[in-house]
């Protein structure tokens, strides 16, 4: 590359990094900064004021703490449910060749197709009924319908990554099919397996909709955050914003070399 | 070791079983509710949907959004993955950096871009610092459509490019090295290899992430609701505030049967637009 293009390339890789990182920075400036800060006039880029007082005072807000409690219920159910009942299929789907694999295939193609946190609408009737409105475990069947489909995916493309093989050598040398699986399978895709867990857990923590439709009382932290947005000063929104944000970022780093792997099969 | 023919299918079972419960059947329910008309099936429900002063402001502003939004998300993602394509330091780090925006949640996106556009936000303290206006100034309400249009833009361009991004990185990974060498002995341009190589080949996972992205471009909420509140109508905003507030879940279920159908239509017409040949996708 020529000087000046190499410039303009190196100029324009640092301007995306800006462009995802400067907002981050900005809504922690406003949720540390409290309540003198939001309406200060013109504002500081730098963090002169910046303290955890802000925050902390959001968290006392009454409700808040029981919402982030409902959040990670809800959430961890959701990443639960999608690895115990997606992996199997996953691992289905990499390895045998069965009739209805291809409409099953279509089924969790299907569920791509459809805004399925929509669906949460007539839910609420149902789980009136048998007693599950109104709680995180209601909020996570739902999420689980958003992320299954997902884990399954995923973990088949992790499943057809660990040769065939090493099973055949396990069956040659006496285990049964269960313990192959569990001695040398699980183990190596172990790893994928948590990745599709955090990525399960991230799609249940950031839902909206649903959350907002299936809870009244029991709010999970984005339905409580939604619910009070409209009367919540600058603040505590953007502290609540904030707080969203911090999990979500830690989870991503932590699923970062999994990324493509999950989403190069996946989008096939 | 011979195959038990039920295996596979005990395998799947739990799943099929989940999905039908929580896909299926809600899926037929949300289309019989939106027929109920109290006494039978009826057209009720959907004539007081296009009836509401809100509908075409809603239909308008949720396509207006999806237009808009999702090119611009496929060129940045296209460009940042040729960056990428050609980095060789400090790939990680700037591909992670580029991806953290798709662990943030939709409100979280619409909080962020609201302490940078509220009236005393970061944005307008940078025009202040330049001349441009003189004090405080809002663009968030209802008198300012176009702005709050602008700034819904901005907000889910921020949050959602990374998923493109991530599928046509994948993508991209796919396409055998020596295809762009074999068109560098041939004297390609730059241009040219990108038109005749990359792009033909990232077909696939053009028509996914294109799918995907529109499919929740359609679903499009709570980046609106906490940028503008109810100052700019979308459909599943109308969805919401029908089942919440007015209690009344059949046209709730008529705008969701609504947003499926447009979903579906999206779907099937990206797959006919952007037909992969089944040796492509092997």
């Amino acid at each position: 590359m020529s000087a000046p293009r190499k410039w303009l390339y190196v100029t324009g890789v640092l301007v995306l990094c800006a462009w995802v990182l400067v907002p981050i920075y900005l809504i922690g400036l406003g949720a540390m900064g409290g309540r003198m800060a939001v309406f200060k006039w013109p504002k500081s880029l730098a963090p002169t004021e910046a303290s955890f007082t802000a925050l902390a005072a959001f968290l006392k807000i009454e409700g808040v703490w029981n919402a982030a409690l409902n959040s990670l219920i809800a959430a961890s159910l959701t990443m639960l449910f999608s690895i115990l009942l997606g992996a199997p299929a996953g691992y289905a789907l990499a390895r045998f060749s069965f009739r209805g694999q291809s409409a099953f295939r279509l089924l969790v193609l299907l569920t791509r197709a459809f805004p399925l946190a929509i669906l949460a609408l007539p839910l609420t009737v149902i789980f009136i009924k048998v007693g599950l409105y109104d709680t995180p475990l209601g909020v996570s069947l739902i999420h689980t319908a958003l992320a299954l489909p997902f884990a399954a995916l995923v973990t088949s493309s992790l499943f057809m990554g660990i040769p065939r093989e090493y099973e055949e050598a396990a069956w040659v040398f006496g285990c049964t099919r269960w313990q192959a699986f569990r001695k040398v399978v699980l183990p190596l895709a172990l790893p994928g397996i948590a990745a599709a867990a955090i990525f399960a857990f991230v799609i249940s923590w950031n839902e909206v909709f649903a959350a907002s439709v299936l809870t009244v009382r029991e709010r999970t932290l984005t339905a409580y955050l939604l619910a009070v947005l409209s009367e919540s000063p600058l603040h505590y929104r953007f502290a609540g914003g904030f707080i969203l944000i911090v999990p979500s970022v830690l989870f991503i780093f932590a699923v970062r070399k999994y990324l493509f792997a999950m989403w190069g099969v996946s989008s096939k | 070791m011979p195959q038990p023919r039920w295996l596979p299918y005990l395998l799947i079972a739990p799943s099929v079983a989940f999905l039908a419960a929580f896909f299926l059947v809600p899926l037929g329910q949300t289309i019989l509710l939106s027929f109920d008309g109290g006494q039978g099936l009826s057209l009720a429900n959907y004539a007081r949907m296009v009836g509401d002063l809100n509908f075409p402001t809603a239909l308008r502003n949720t396509f207006a959004l999806v237009i808009v939004v999702i090119p611009l998300q496929v060129a940045l993602a296209l460009v940042m993955g040729l960056m990428l394509q050609k980095m060789t330091r400090g790939r990680e780090l700037v591909l992670w950096i580029w991806t953290i925006p798709l662990g943030v949640s939709d409100l979280a996106a619409g909080l962020v871009w609201l302490a940078i556009l509220q009236d005393s936000g970061y944005l307008n303290t940078l025009l202040f610092q330049f001349g441009l206006i003189s004090g405080p100034t809002a663009y968030l309400n209802s008198e300012t459509p176009i702005a709050l249009f602008f700034a819904v833009v901005l907000a889910e361009v921020w949050r959602a490019t990374a998923i493109v991004l991530i599928i046509l990185v994948a993508g991209i990974q796919l396409i055998p090295k020596e295809f762009g060498e074999a068109a560098d002995i041939f004297g390609a341009s730059p241009w040219t290899k990108f038109r005749k190589i990359t792009l033909p080949l990232l077909k696939p996972s053009l028509q996914s992430a294109l799918i995907l992205r529109t499919v929740l471009a359609f679903e499009v909420f709570a980046v609106v609701y906490a940028l503008g509140g109810r100052n700019f109508p979308i459909i599943v905003g109308e969805a919401y505030t029908w089942q919440n507030e007015n209690q009344n879940y059949g046209v709730a279920a008529a705008y969701a049967v609504l947003v499926m159908a447009i979903s579906l239509a999206a779907t099937v017409i990206y797959l006919k637009a952007l037909r992969v040949d089944p040796e492509a996708q092997a």
